[in-house]
């Protein structure tokens, strides 16, 4: 039997949310003045909820890593944000932007959630322009739409290919007024190394001032994660740098259960890796399948002469160019789903067509829309994504086609919450890409930023409130308890260990080979050997790690050697985990493609039987096997079917 | 195509432990690295070999690498972000430099802008112009359909073109004066050529001036060092729009 309880309402599926809100507490005002929030992270999702429950009274503590609020990696999403507006009249209704979400995540998701989602998509839009975010405009003054994968309606809102930098700029601006108003204090360069429990709720955090080592202690009433994905588990992939899941596995080992982890997005358009030396990999913003086509040569001998540089792309013939997409998937053709065009891409390379020196590239070629539409619209719709690449890897996308190749770029698996968001621990609540919930094993283009701003905006505002008000008889956190001394006692003691290792090897050496395992055996294409193999040659590494790192500099000092280590002993338990949850999934849905489970023309076959649920793992104790449990998800509104874009 | 490879580079770089101390320049040698590497890998490649020498790496700003969140932060041959246009520290390739060459790395030098270590500095600052000002005073919630509120493609674009800030201070870095102006000027901007801005272009506009005055920014001479400088390529007419809306508020106390 399971004990998960997702909390999900009661009733017809587009009244559960209206009924929820009003079946849930509401705290006064005089009292929300007394209870003290903290939010970690300041990503769309981190910025909008901390400035909306400033701007509703509460008292609230935002962190970040970064320098700013205003730099977390939401910042370089590009294309844009989905939302339910039906502004085009191509009969999108939320409805349709439901089951578009639902059938993209590979019928993986919660369909509560999900619903909901698409329901507060719109007056994402409204609440975005009322803050002055520059949409693109029609003519008429209208807000502009653009396509997205994986959808047959127009409803992408888009701010050049800057939408993430516009979106997070305007929550900023938010968060900025509320801190100008005195109800969030701003703690940047802090970074959470533990969530503090008191009486099994969360009540604080113990930080890191990343400026001089002081370790700090914050309490609160509630607790908020907004610390985003994973995804650098695997060294190389679109997240920035700093991007760790530290927080959210601290969380894990305090009791909060880890939802999906297996479940990592593959982008397919980035550019592709360039030699050893390569430190992060550069999106190319899906946005681009809109009027990029997808090719590599039909002749293997082509294909090699491009491989040692005899040709270029544009001595190919157009007969000679297979369109690959528009060929095995006619009816979406380049606009499929992410997980869809990147295996379809590796599958090309794989089987010798691939395009640069080592063979893991195909052309995303311009020349086409060039003809039809001009160079200057095309130059008006993705100037600076164009612009981008040829700083790069100094070619011009306008004569020449691009070359991508698919990388790791979202968490759909995070932290498990329930219908309010709130973590398996009270009080602690986890928001945007942090969380699991709404994407199922794929997301759609567009819809990471939607999300964010959901669960900030519209949704945790709300719900927080029904835990709150069980609260507000609590006093003031007192930070000298022993909860609070021993978590502390526990954060430096990592930080002392790691840093006394004094080994030989920089983290660095050890992330790029937790990287190879991670993209080798549970990358693209998974199956049960490589992930034992994965599991062992991860617990080899962690082992080598704990004994040969070396971390240089001062504890007490800015010293991201030491910020990184810590980063990466996470990463490794995280990847460990990740392996074991595909493992245990044996079946391809989504991004989680196993290899024993396909159909018999080779695309990833899921299989209902064995599926159909969320795991939600709890850990057990260091070297322990985490337990998981099963959150079963019932479908009563959509069918399901294996997912066509044929 | 294959990139070449740099035999050895000497890297002139600042140290500086800490606010307090006096810093200095050291000179680093590094080998092989790839035209086809970023610059910052170069960074991370010098890193490493410090590291396994027992070194101090170099502490230096950078997060996305892709150009974006405006956190790196270098001056690099005497230009902010380097040798090359409208571009960040991260998006600067080694392509731009020569075998044997010697590569000077500062932080960016700007009293409101103090080092924090090496080639980080404190931009604070820049967070406590735009929370005196650069915002909509509109709550989350009860806002009309964004469809309401009709707006010029060419309104739209121009907001746009001002609103692609990064905020990373390349602008303060490169002007004599370490004025701010041009920061400061494509919120402002932004705001002024939006409806949504209009309620309180009169507010905004001299409280964020005053703010940066007070935090130490230099006063804006019109050199236009800040528009060349800067990696998003925002135009100095927001400045003229900012001087604009600025006269406005204060003709109208």
């Amino acid at each position: 039997m399971s004990n998960i309880d997702s909390k999900i309402p009661e009733g017809p599926l587009a009244e559960k949310w209206s009924r929820h809100k009003a079946a849930i507490r509401v705290v006064s005002p005089a009292n929300k003045r007394k209870l003290d929030i903290i939010v970690v992270g300041t990503g769309l999702a981190g910025a909008s909820a901390a400035a909306s429950l400033g701007e509703l009274g509460y008292n609230v503590k935002a962190f970040c890593y970064q320098d700013s609020p205003r730099r977390a990696h939401s910042i370089a999403a590009q294309g844009g944000i989905n939302a339910a507006k039906n502004y085009q009249n191509d009969n999108d209704s939320v409805y349709r932007l439901f089951y578009d979400t639902i059938k993209g995540g590979d019928y993986r998701a919660r369909e509560a959630n999900t619903y909901r989602l698409a329901e507060v998509s719109p007056n994402i839009i409204d609440q975005c322009v009322a803050q002055g975010v520059p949409f693109a405009r029609e003519y008429g003054g209208t807000l502009a739409n653009r396509s997205f994968g994986g959808v047959l309606v127009s409803r992408t809102f888009y701010a050049r290919g800057q939408t993430g930098q516009q979106l997070l700029l305007g929550a900023y601006s938010a968060l900025n007024r509320q801190i100008d108003a005195g109800s969030v204090e701003m703690y940047a360069r802090h970074e959470m190394l533990d969530v503090v429990l008191v009486d099994g709720k969360a009540r604080g955090i113990i930080v890191r001032d990343l400026t001089n080592g002081e370790i700090k202690r914050f309490g609160a009433h509630a607790v908020v994660m907004a610390t985003g994905g994973y995804g650098n588990v695997f060294f190389l992939s679109t997240n920035a740098m700093g991007s760790n899941g530290s927080a959210a596995w601290q969380a894990y080992k305090k009791g909060a259960y880890f939802s999906n982890p297996c479940y990592v997005q593959i982008h397919p358009t980035c550019i592709p890796v360039h030699g050893s030396q390569q430190s992060k990999l550069t999106l190319m913003s899906e946005s681009l399948r809109n009027d990029g086509r997808v090719w590599v040569p039909k002749k293997k001998e082509d294909a090699e002469r491009l491989r040692k540089g005899e040709i270029s792309a544009v001595d190919i013939k157009d007969e000679d160019r297979d369109f690959y997409l528009e060929r095995r998937y006619p009816s979406y053709g380049n606009l499929v789903p992410r997980d869809v065009a990147s295996r379809a891409a590796k599958e090309r390379c794989d089987a010798g067509f691939g395009v640069n020196a080592e063979g893991k590239a195909v052309f995303l070629d311009f020349k086409y829309a060039i003809e039809r539409l001009g160079r200057e619209t095309i130059e008006k719709r993705y100037g600076n994504l164009f612009q981008m690449y040829e700083k790069i890897t100094d070619v011009d996308p306008y004569t020449h086609p691009m070359q991508i190749y698919p990388a790791i770029h979202y968490a759909m698996g995070g932290t498990w919450v329930d219908y309010n968001l709130m973590t398996s621990i009270p009080g602690l609540y986890a928001i945007g890409e942090a969380n699991f919930s709404d994407h199922g094993a794929n997301r759609l283009g567009a819809s990471a930023l939607m999300q964010g701003l959901a669960d900030g905006y519209f949704i945790l505002p709300y719900t927080i409130g029904d835990y709150l008000a069980g609260e507000i008889m609590v006093p003031k956190i007192d930070t000298n308890t022993p909860e609070f001394d021993e978590a502390e006692k526990n954060v430096t003691g990592r930080l002392e260990k790691l840093y006394n290792i004094k080994g030989d090897q920089p983290v660095d050496y050890f992330h790029k080979k937790l990287g190879h395992i991670m993209w080798e055996y549970v990358g693209m294409s998974r199956n049960e050997e490589g992930l034992k193999k994965a599991i062992e040659e991860i617990a080899e590494l962690k082992k080598e790690f704990w004994s040969n790192v070396r971390v240089p500099g001062e504890m007490n000092n800015i010293n991201p050697e030491l910020e990184k280590a810590g980063r990466l002993a996470d990463f490794l338990d995280i990847g460990d985990l990740m392996a074991r949850d595909a493992l245990n999934r044996n079946e391809s849905c989504g991004g989680h493609f196993r290899e024993e489970s396909v159909t018999e023309d080779g695309e990833a076959k899921r299989n209902d039987e064995i599926g159909c649920y969320a795991s939600a793992w709890e850990f057990q104790g260091e070297d322990k096997e985490p337990v998981m449990h099963r959150e079963e998800l019932v479908f009563e509104n959509v069918k399901l079917t294996q997912r066509s874009y044929k | 195509m294959a990139d070449k490879i740099l035999k050895k580079i000497y890297v002139k770089v600042w140290r500086q432990n800490n606010p307090s101390e006096k810093g200095r320049f050291e000179t680093y040698e590094v080998e092989n690295v790839s035209q086809g590497s970023s610059f910052l890998e170069m960074i991370d490649i010098l890193n490493d070999q410090l590291i396994r020498e027992g070194k101090d790496p170099i502490a230096f700003d950078h997060d996305c690498r892709e150009g974006i969140c405006g956190m790196c932060s270098m001056y690099i041959n005497g230009h902010a972000h380097g040798p090359d246009s409208e571009i960040t520290t991260c998006q600067l390739h080694m392509r731009r430099f020569e075998d044997g060459e010697t590569i000077t790395v500062e932080p960016w030098r700007a009293g409101a802008f103090p080092v924090i270590k090496d080639l980080i500095v404190d931009r604070t600052a820049f967070d406590k112009i735009q929370q005196a000002g650069g915002y909509v005073s509109v709550n989350t919630g009860g806002v009309p359909d964004g469809n309401t509120i009709p707006i010029s493609q060419v309104d739209a674009e121009e907001a746009m073109d001002a609103a692609a800030c990064i905020g990373c201070g390349a602008c303060v870095a490169t002007c004599k004066n370490s004025s701010a102006m041009l920061f400061v000027a494509a919120k402002v901007s932004q705001f002024a050529k939006l409806p949504q801005g209009k309620v309180e272009a009169k507010r905004r506009a001299k409280a964020m001036v005053a703010k940066m005055d007070e935090l130490g920014f230099g006063g804006c001479t019109n050199t236009g060092a800040c528009e060349l400088a800067c990696p998003k390529n925002i135009s100095i007419s927001h400045i003229a729009r900012l001087n604009r809306e600025y006269l406005k508020a204060k003709f109208s106390d």
